[in-house]
């Protein structure tokens, strides 16, 4: 039951993927609609499976590589739909589920089974940790978005060989007031994440802090953040270098995000 | 029955013919009315625009219509009739049609796609509907007319970019910021074309104007005029500090903004962006100040670059124009020449009833006993024969457009109508 709710999920992320490729060269409010409700029903179909998955083992669902893959783009897809309410940037759509999807179908080919959590991760630290920290990391997920858009609008204008998507893409004053906004959404959650994770380490194996890989990404991603934050608040670093230092800090949180799993190393084995 | 128009625009006639020819204001009124009252007319439309003046009929000759409108025109106007001559065409049935839809749809207009007209073409309907001068011909042209232009506008981007430099540097202003009227626009030196960009602009709404200019005096002139802040032309780099768009034209013969000072002004606005609009000729801001982040800057040619692209793609998109517009012609000649079977058919019946009638009339004086409800039986049967018989009829005469003319004449002749009565009806 799980299995085929996530399955129909990938399906209908898998073809609002397609559309929202479409929808970039084809300008059709028809198109728009139909893409928007396939990710909708995908992501009724995802969170459906979220719950399945939460009831029958009994606790948050973001324990093993898959569910932590999946749980991270059922996160990025919550901020689109709450980005989407308030601001209406359809547009956006088609720079984030590529993304979506990849991190959806990486979750489909890894092993699905339900099993029982060692009695060290049984705590309440692990709904806030996880919940915490793939929340941030979709904000940063939807900087990505929002940061390459900014490029190519900025492309376009600079390049004063307006066409395509020109036409389609809110302005750049516009794209980069919603790229720091995302960080300025996605930082406190990081931090959050980081904090709750050395409160839950010392609970579990009695140090705050040991260097484990995730935890070094981690802080690396954490400084990349703070550093975009900081240049722009001092130094004015908006627009341009805000969008690529937000692209780059996506990169640089997928690159930890597998790269960590393929290494197999550390306490975070489980994720 | 026939469509007729007869009129002048930007292509035929020049700006002191057109403004003489045109109706203005109350004008208007009285025109369409001697218009209509003209004995060749029997409905009337009357478009009056800055770029066109267009009189739309429904004539049944249009030879003496032309003859009379012309006349009309010259009188009312009181223009020389050869010049008149020289700048009026003539459109009719299917060709006025096409002419009335292509006007519509902003395919005739000066700039194509300029959005204006079809709401210029709306009013004059209305106002034409408002004095009672049109019929079941004009309304029915006029409000396929509407249909088709918006039909158009919403299949084609036919109007969708902007085609003149001050549209073109609006739209780029728009897609740098988000919200115009919190923005601080500076006006630098004050060419004629800088001028019309910036009332442009600020048509659009901004938060502040500033004006500079070598002659300070000029300079209060002109923001006096545009309600803005005047500043002397040496103190327009502390301005740039909190302009957000700057609009440049001030004949110097050198480059009046450098690189490095630009960089400094954006240092000094900590990268907030900026929209420069370089349109002297020479140059007046150094072309390498694009190259700054947060900078943008575009002169004279680049917004022409835009204009001609955006041109070109508008002429794509009116041959995709034309093509809805000769796709909608068809079903509209189809309900027009229905028409002609109208006075047939209306006649035809008149015929069957007055028969029924008669014979009913016959047989009551011959049966005077009879109660309501056998009356009424046999009335309903007459009227279910006549029905039958003439419902074949009918259709024939409503279908089958290519064959109508003859058919319309072999009914005539079997039924014994003839020609006044078709008249009459």
């Amino acid at each position: 039951m799980g299995t085929i709710l996530f399955e129909l999920a990938l399906i209908f992320y898998f073809a609002a993927t397609v559309v929202s490729i479409i929808e970039l060269f084809k300008d059709k409010k028809i198109i728009s609609q139909l893409m928007l409700s396939l990710v909708a029903v995908g992501f009724v179909l995802h969170t459906s499976n979220i719950i399945y998955r939460y009831v029958a083992a009994g606790h948050i669902p973001i324990t093993n590589f898959h569910e932590s893959t999946s749980f991270f783009s059922w996160s990025i897809v919550l901020i689109f739909f709450i980005l989407q309410f308030r601001y209406r940037v359809t547009i956006l759509c088609s720079f984030v589920m590529p993304v979506v999807f990849v991190l959806m179908f990486s979750s489909s080919m890894l092993p699905q089974e339900i099993k029982p959590l060692s009695p060290v991760l049984r705590s309440y630290w692990l709904t806030i940790h996880t919940v915490v920290a793939f929340l941030g990391n979709a904000a940063f997920a939807l900087a990505f978005g929002v940061g390459t858009m900014y490029l190519v609008q900025e492309h376009y204008v600079k390049s004063k060989h307006i066409g395509g998507i020109f036409g389609r893409l809110p302005s750049l004053q516009t794209l980069d007031a919603l790229n720091y906004k995302l960080i300025t959404l996605g930082f406190p959650l990081l931090t959050l994440a980081i904090i709750t994770g050395s409160l839950w380490a010392e609970s579990a194996w009695g140090s705050y802090w040991r260097w484990d890989p995730r935890e070094v990404w981690s802080l690396t991603t954490w400084f990349i953040y703070a550093i975009i934050l900081h240049a722009r608040l001092v130094a004015g670093w908006r627009g341009k270098r805000a969008a690529i230092l937000s692209i780059v800090g996506f990169l640089i949180i997928l690159a930890a995000f597998f790269g960590i799993k393929v290494l197999r190393k550390g306490l975070h084995v489980f994720l | 029955m026939k469509i007729f128009v007869i009129g002048l625009n930007h292509n035929t006639a020049d700006v002191e013919v057109r403004e003489k020819v045109a109706f203005n204001g109350s004008r208007l009124e009285e025109g369409l009315k001697r218009f209509r009252e003209l004995p060749e007319v029997e409905e009337a439309v009357i478009l009056s625009t800055c770029n066109r003046v267009e009189l739309y009929a429904n004539v049944k000759d249009s030879v003496k219509a032309s003859e009379s409108i012309k006349t009309f025109l010259s009188e009312f106007h009181n223009i020389n009739r050869a010049l008149l001559d020289k700048a009026l065409y003539t459109r009719e049935d299917v060709n006025a049609v096409r002419h009335i839809f292509r006007v519509a749809s902003s395919l005739d207009s000066m700039v194509v796609g300029e959005p204006q007209i079809l709401g210029q073409l709306k009013e004059a309907f209305e106002i034409a509907l408002e004095k009672k001068a049109t019929g079941i011909l004009l309304n029915k042209l006029m409000k396929k007319a509407i249909s088709v232009a918006k039909r158009v506008r919403r299949d084609t981007r036919i109007a969708e970019n902007a085609v003149s430099i001050s549209f073109a540097a609006v739209e780029l202003a728009k897609k740098i910021f988000t919200d115009l009227s919190e923005k601080v626009f500076m006006l630098l030196g004050a060419g004629e074309m800088a001028e019309l960009a910036a009332r442009h602009l600020m048509s659009n709404g901004v938060k502040e104007v500033i004006v500079a200019n070598r002659s300070y005096e000029r300079a209060c002139d002109l923001a006096k005029e545009f309600n803005g802040k005047p500043v002397k032309l040496d103190n327009f780099l502390q301005e740039m500090v909190h302009s957000d768009i700057v609009i440049c034209s001030t004949g110097a013969p050198h480059y009046i903004l450098l690189k490095d000072q630009m960089q400094k002004v954006m240092k000094d606005r900590k990268q907030r962006p900026v929209f420069l609009i370089d349109i002297s000729v020479p140059r007046n801001i150094d072309p390498k100040i694009n190259d700054l982040d947060n900078v943008y800057l575009y002169n004279i040619d680049d917004l022409q670059g835009i204009v001609d692209a955006n041109m070109f793609e508008r002429k794509k998109e009116a041959e995709r124009a034309e093509k809805i517009i000769e796709e909608e012609i068809g079903p509209f000649l189809k309900w027009l020449s229905s028409l002609d079977s109208v006075p047939t058919i209306v006649a035809l019946r008149e015929k069957a009833e007055e028969i029924k009638r008669e014979e009913i009339e016959k047989l009551m004086n011959r049966f005077p006993d009879l109660d309501e409800k056998q009356r009424k039986a046999i009335e309903y049967m007459a009227s279910a024969i006549i029905n039958k018989l003439i419902h074949p009829a009918t259709i024939a005469l409503k279908e089958d457009p290519e064959d109508r003319d003859l058919m319309i004449a072999i009914i005539k002749k079997l039924y014994g109508i003839d020609e006044e009565e078709k008249e009459d009806t």
